[in-house]
């Protein structure tokens, strides 16, 4: 355990080591002049070659490339270009909170519709209710989220007024003004990565149900509730663990978008504004702190299933 | 002579039936149906969009941000522009974008993962290592990253995600060589003497094409999405184009004045993509493809 602990951990590290390396050198292909559009295209020679040397633009790219390194191994993801030369480390360490509890609350309400609808439908398998959780979670896998987030504007916000349409509240402010804020964006990441996760339960679920066990169990005169809940579930729920890395990665995508639609300053909207103003360093840091969580989730799903199956041994 | 004639026949004969048969069991499949029909409205619209669209998609108006009439089925913009015109002529660039960047990820994809099945080794293990690092991002976020390379516009938007896809066809691609290579006849056309670009092309593609079609049928759905997710955020194709995703995006500044311009465009993009959705769960079906990937790219 410990042997593959240390071997996926070293994994990661290359994997991230990798990611920076591409973020670097793919950026410095980019056809713009950042300089060009810091200075709003006046062509002055002396500010340019100022500016460029300020940045350290002028020098070899492999030497970009190592203080660039260097200074990413201390945390210091350098200074945005644009507007007020925000410290990137400090823009990003500000927006990350908003973004891990945006993604927390999608996952806790996508489970909360995803668990309930799958197990259903794997139960009352070709029921009418089970072909409804399927005809849903169609429209869900169909939706795209950033849509789903303007029709919930329209109602509770718009017409009902009872949530805030758009904003992000720090959690030591209450808990309240918090979830508020919160719960829109929420539901409209959460359900399509609901429909998912609730396909994958039903399935998995499905197959379990055919197990020897559960006939044994069942034939024993358990209680249904019991049998599904306590000998069932549990192992249909390890398939849908391995999968879990690429739904974590789901969501994340579906942060960057909402984001943008709520206005809620967190990671994605960063990344996003970062492109849109041609600001390297922001794009770099946005891109390599999203990575980095995408390699740890993975890394931290490979560790839960074998603490959850411990039939599976790495050695 | 005869006999050779007659075994292409019978050759010929079972390749049809086995046509019909496929058709017979989609034509059953009531949510197949219902993805073609749908499908087969938008692939008209977008052919017919000149003809069919009431108005010219940016030809403007006085009737600003007016509701829904006769006059405009589904109400104006804020520029007087008719919304249901400018959706028509938007099924255009969405089909277009999801058909050309799966083509373009499905030749690229492919060719690499037939590559690295097939000879192994060094190879494989550049080519592999460098998809398992895509495959562990969501295409989204890697297309999201290309168009900050590349810049916006269509053609980049349309580089940036056929690039994002390439992951999921040189995975499959691999796959399916790695157990079509040990088959008999691959061996028994090395005999003969068939060199290997033959082999891949007339051997193991053919072989290797049912999953890579249901692949490619849900990619499209994908795409479509993230195209739209692009141009809504801003760095999709040119602002004057009248595409779903900016159309969408335009309506978020009118949600309290003109719901319609923020709730049409998306259901055109959700009944596009469900009806793509159907198609290949069908297709998954029939071709009794076990499922490569849960879940969306999106």
């Amino acid at each position: 355990m410990t042997a593959y602990l240390i071997r996926r951990i070293i994994g990661a590290i290359i994997v991230m080591f990798a990611v920076a390396t591409l973020v670097f050198f793919m950026l410095r292909i980019l056809p713009g002049d950042p300089i060009a559009a810091m200075l709003f295209d006046v062509e002055d020679p002396n500010a340019v070659e100022f500016l460029r040397t300020k940045y350290g633009l002028d020098q070899p790219i492999y030497v970009q490339y190592f203080k660039w390194f260097g200074h990413l191994l201390t945390g210091d993801l350098g200074q945005s270009i644009y507007g007020s030369r925000m410290d990137v480390t400090r823009t990003i360490a500000e927006a990350l909170p908003r973004t891990l509890s945006l993604a927390g609350l999608s996952f806790v309400i996508a489970m909360i519709i995803a668990v309930p609808a799958g197990l259903i439908s794997a139960i009352r398998k070709n029921s009418p209710l089970d072909h409804i959780v399927t005809i849903v979670a169609f429209l869900g896998l169909s939706m795209p989220d950033f849509w789903f987030a303007i029709i919930l504007i329209i109602i509770f916000a718009a017409n009902l007024h009872w949530l805030p349409a758009i904003g992000y509240v720090p959690l030591a402010e209450g808990f309240w003004p918090w979830f508020s804020h919160l719960i829109l964006p929420s539901i409209a990441i959460g359900t399509p990565f609901a429909a998912v996760i609730a396909r994958m339960i039903r399935s998995s679920m499905l197959e379990v149900l055919q197990m020897e066990y559960i006939r044994v169990a069942r034939s024993k005169g358990l209680l249904t509730t019991r049998l599904i809940l306590v000998h069932a579930f549990p192992n249909a729920l390890i398939p849908v663990v391995t999968v879990m890395g690429i739904a974590i990665a789901l969501l994340m995508a579906g942060t960057v978008i909402v984001e943008n639609v709520f206005a809620i300053k967190g990671l994605g909207r960063v990344l996003i504004q970062g492109i849109l103003n041609r600001d390297y360093p922001v794009v770099q840091g946005s891109i390599i702190v999203v990575s980095a969580i995408f390699v740890f989730a993975n890394l931290l799903v490979d560790i839960l299933y074998t603490v959850i199956d411990p039939r599976i041994r790495y050695d | 002579m005869a006999i050779v004639t007659d075994t292409q026949n019978a050759d010929e004969l079972e390749v049809s039936a086995e046509r019909t048969r496929w058709l017979r069991y989609l034509l059953r499949d009531k949510r197949a149906m219902v993805g073609f029909v749908i499908l087969g409205i938008f692939v008209s619209m977008a052919i017919l969009a000149p003809l069919i669209a009431p108005y010219d998609p940016n030809a403007q108006a006085f009737d600003m941000m007016e509701g829904l009439s006769w006059a405009h089925p589904l109400g104006t913009d804020d520029l007087g522009r008719d919304l249901l015109s400018r959706l028509i002529y938007g099924t255009q660039i969405s089909l277009f974008v999801g058909i050309s960047t799966v083509a373009m990820a499905l030749v690229l994809g492919v060719f690499l993962g037939v590559v690295a099945g097939y000879y192994g080794g060094f190879l494989d293990n550049i080519i592999m290592r460098y998809i398992d690092l895509q495959w562990a991002f969501p295409n989204f976020i890697i297309a999201v990253y290309l168009v900050a390379v590349f810049g916006t516009g269509l053609f980049n938007v349309i580089i940036a995600v056929s690039l994002a896809f390439i992951d999921d066809f040189a995975r499959v691609a691999r796959s399916m060589v790695l157990t079509i290579k040990e088959e008999q006849y691959i061996a028994a056309a090395k005999t003969v003497g068939a060199s290997d670009a033959r082999i891949m092309w007339l051997h193991i593609l053919p072989n290797a094409a049912a999953p890579l079609i249901v692949v490619g049928t849900v990619s499209i759905s994908y795409a479509i999405l993230a195209e739209a997710g692009l141009s809504f955020l801003g760095l999709g194709v040119n602002p004057s184009t009248p595409t779903w995703g900016l159309i969408l995006a335009d309506g978020r500044s009118f949600i309290s004045r003109a719901w319609w311009i923020g709730v049409f465009p998306g259901l055109f993009i959700m009944l596009t993509v469900l009806s793509i959705n159907f198609v290949g769960d069908a297709l998954r079906d029939v071709l009794d493809v076990r499922e490569t990937r849960s879940g969306g790219s999106n």
